[in-house]
């Protein structure tokens, strides 16, 4: 049990850090909305080392940490709407024999960019947002699958290694 | 643990979509022609209407006193200036197209390129 808390912290903050960094990287591809969601690496590495319930409470917490510390109220609720349905897609798609970590990262990414379109079209109230939906769903792809190869090299370092800890 | 089948068929169908949505929207942005216009709308409520082929500069302000600078010119139209924190609708690249948007979501504004479909028509028989 406390192994388990000081690994959830650990977690958290390998989340928060991994946010950091990506708030320093100018990843802009002319496209509101398009970013590495490298954050969600920690998530991932959550939801398969622990379960759900660890995920989402990791996939909260550093939401709204990263928020205060890098953004504003405004790019809180932004981000959490895409993350909740990213969540939700990716726990209904983490099955024993339907799909690898790859997989559900690449469903993770994609449906993310999805709620950041809807919450774009809440917010506006303009069909016009869905002239991104092409551009972002095909990053989802591409960031999902770097973020889900990333996670599983992290998933086999663990596995052998992490007596130490 | 390696790649599935299932994960290949997910990336496939997912590009697939993609495809069909940006063949459409080539189809569509092909309409657009000299009668296009220029539609801002705040919070889905239009607040202007401009034709695209003219030479103009509008700024608009909401309820706070927030402002983007609309510039319309030779065909396309862009945000020039921008008091929003992010600044994605000012690095947005300059729209012409039937459909293309440019939203300022701090702002709650987009811009949008609309018309043309009435060119479709060549010729009337009787």
């Amino acid at each position: 049990m406390m192994k388990k808390t000081a690994h959830m912290s650990l977690f958290l903050a390998s989340a928060l850090i991994l946010s950091y960094i990506e708030s320093l990287i100018p990843f802009y591809f002319g496209i509101p909305g398009v970013k590495l969601g490298l954050a969600n690496l920690a998530v991932l590495f959550a939801l398969y080392r622990y379960g759900w319930r660890e995920a989402l409470l990791l996939n909260l917490m550093r939401i709204l940490l990263a928020g205060f510390l890098f953004g504003n109220l405004f790019t809180i609720i932004y981000s959490l709407a895409g993350a909740i349905i990213s969540f939700s897609v990716m726990c209904l798609l983490k099955q024993p024999d339907s799909f690898s970590i790859l997989g559900v990262s690449i469903a993770g990414g994609v449906s993310h960019n999805i709620g950041q379109i809807l919450v774009a079209y809440f917010v506006t109230k303009t069909a016009g947002v869905a002239f991104y939906l092409p551009v972002l769903l095909i990053a989802g792809i591409i960031t999902g699958l770097l973020i889900g190869l990333a996670a599983r090299e992290v998933l086999k370092y663990w596995n052998v290694r992490h007596d130490w800890l | 643990m390696k790649i599935k089948r299932n994960d290949i068929y997910l990336i496939l169908a997912v590009l697939a979509i993609a495809l069909l949505f940006f063949c459409w929207q080539r189809y569509n942005g092909k309409k657009t022609t000299e009668n296009a216009r220029v539609i801002v709308e705040r919070e889905g409520k239009a607040i202007g209407d401009y034709p695209l082929c003219t030479k103009e500069q509008l700024i608009f302000t909401d309820d706070y006193g927030k402002k983007n600078v609309l510039t319309i010119q030779d065909g396309q139209a862009f945000i020039e200036e921008a008091d929003c924190p992010d600044k994605l609708c000012v690095k947005h690249k300059p729209i012409s197209r039937n459909g293309e948007s440019i939203i300022c979501l701090p702002h709650k504004l987009a811009i949008r390129i609309v018309g043309g479909e009435e060119e479709e028509v060549d010729v009337i028989l009787r």
